[in-house]
């Protein structure tokens, strides 16, 4: 019975209204939950972690950095799964949803870009190098990039997310290779330190704060995605019944 | 099977000789690039040689770039693309054929030609059958890679400078590892770890490059 009425309330999500009132109840609870997160995350990381002792103040950075990076490459997956959901139910709200994954996915990736150019001036003596990683990471961004433009230069909208979907797909070759270029080449960036499985080789006390930014930056990441997709669908679906409904019986009078 | 895979070619290659001088662009435009090089950086030939390997590669990929607009284009305007899902033969085969040819026509002529563009910027005799292979290798993927962007964004109005930038990401690693080899021959050393990379790049782009392709292709014709 509890599985079926999943089904049911999964396939109602389909439904532009339903998917629009999912999304204006959830988000105001993930934004509130990223600004609690990030709020003990950043006090944690500014006030409460001792200093490095070789780099000083400064490695403080990588509680924006990390979280950042791991959120541009787990954007890239959340969106590739969108994006076969899309194209084998064709699911409108979906592909919609996969559409919206990219712009907040390649903010993420400039921030972690960014703040690693930052860090690297005083630490490695340079804004920029053509290591594995970094170069990868700047493909991820091109990559996010020509998603959106694709998506743009569409006239129609649906075809445009459909096509954007496979270049989605596609796209997903790089995120091995971002992942694994610290291992298969020995460039400037260096490897992972954390590790999910076995001891992470970084001192405890920085872990409480990485956890909890890295946990705020998701929730945003649904928050952001969840109001862009909301947006979206408002923008393509202005001229339609249920957002005249949606705006109220007066508005829908006055048109009329 | 074969047949209508066998006509289009025939058509194509037919196309491509008749048009003669549009099919040599790409190849004029390569050593349009290359000539440039030593205008912009200076004619030292050290400098030049440790430059040549990537010169030569970055000016194949934009000259592969060139005939990549009109590659699906004139086929979706007379309705001929159409005709490959109602026809006889499967989409996807014909989606290689028709990229089959283009690595003919644009492709081949790099291949055959970089000899004298090695030569033209001093690239050292060692490296040069390292410069061929890659170009082997390697040039067919840019077609591939190239033909998924072309039919990605068929169905835009604004499709050159977006194909650009849609290839430009894709083709970052064949760019890498071919340079690295013939960098790797020219200071004497083995390039056969990049060579067996870069064949990698080519196996993986030849599976599943024609299967985005023709569903990118069917998405625009629908």
């Amino acid at each position: 019975m509890i599985f079926h009425r999943l089904k049911v309330g999964f396939h109602r999500l389909g439904s532009p209204p339903t998917f629009h009132k999912l999304c204006r109840v959830l988000s105001p609870w993930l934004w509130a939950g990223f600004l609690v997160c990030a709020a003990i995350g950043l006090y944690q990381a500014l006030y409460v972690v001792p200093p490095d002792y070789q780099q000083g103040d400064s490695y403080r950075i990588l509680f924006i950095h990390v979280p950042a990076a791991w959120q541009a490459m787990a954007g890239y997956v959340i969106m590739s799964i969108l994006a076969v959901i899309a194209l084998v139910w064709r699911i409108r709200t979906v592909e919609i949803m996969t559409m919206a994954a990219a712009p907040v996915g390649a903010a993420f990736t400039a921030l972690c870009l960014a703040t690693g150019s930052l860090w690297g001036k005083p630490m490695w003596g340079t804004w920029w190098a053509w290591d594995a990683r970094l170069t990868s990471m700047l493909v991820l961004l091109f990559i996010y990039l020509g998603i959106m433009g694709l998506y743009a230069a569409f006239e129609d909208r649906r075809k445009g997310a459909r096509v954007a979907c496979i270049l989605v797909l596609v796209g997903l070759v790089n995120i091995p290779l971002i992942h694994f270029s610290v291992e298969w080449w020995t460039t400037l960036h260096q490897g992972a330190t954390i590790r999910l499985l076995g001891e992470s080789r970084m001192h405890p006390s920085m872990m409480s704060p990485l956890i909890w930014m890295t946990v705020g930056v998701k929730l945003m990441f649904g928050a952001a995605l969840l109001d862009r997709a909301r947006n979206d669908l408002i923008d393509q679906d202005r001229r339609k019944n249920w957002i005249r409904q949606l705006i109220g019986e007066g508005a829908t009078g006055d048109n009329a | 099977m074969l047949s209508p895979m066998k006509a289009l070619l025939r058509r194509d290659l037919r196309l491509a000789v008749r048009h003669g001088g549009e099919s040599l662009m790409p190849l004029i435009f390569l050593f349009a690039v290359i000539i440039l090089v030593p205008l912009g950086v200076g004619p030292g030939p050290n400098l030049l040689a440790s430059i040549a390997p990537g010169m030569i590669w970055v000016a194949a990929l934009l000259a592969s770039l060139l005939a990549l607009e009109q590659l699906f284009r004139p086929d979706l305007e007379d309705g001929t693309l159409e005709q490959w899902w109602v026809g006889a033969g499967s989409p996807a085969a014909l989606v290689v054929t028709r990229l089959f040819s283009h690595w003919l026509i644009t492709g081949v002529p790099v291949i055959v030609f970089a000899p004298l563009a090695a030569e033209m910027l001093y690239l050292p005799d060692s490296a040069l059958p390292t410069l061929m292979l890659s170009l082997l290798i390697g040039t067919p993927v840019l077609s591939l890679v190239g033909g998924l962007a072309s039919a990605l964004t068929l169905g835009t109005n604004r499709g050159s400078v977006l194909l650009s930038i849609l290839v430009f990401p894709m083709v970052v690693p064949v760019l890498i590892f071919a340079t690295g080899g013939v960098a790797a021959a020219a200071e004497g050393l083995s390039a056969s770890a990049h060579m067996g990379l870069l064949t990698a790049l080519l196996i993986l782009a030849v599976t599943l490059v024609p299967l985005a392709t023709t569903a990118a292709l069917r998405l625009n014709i629908e």
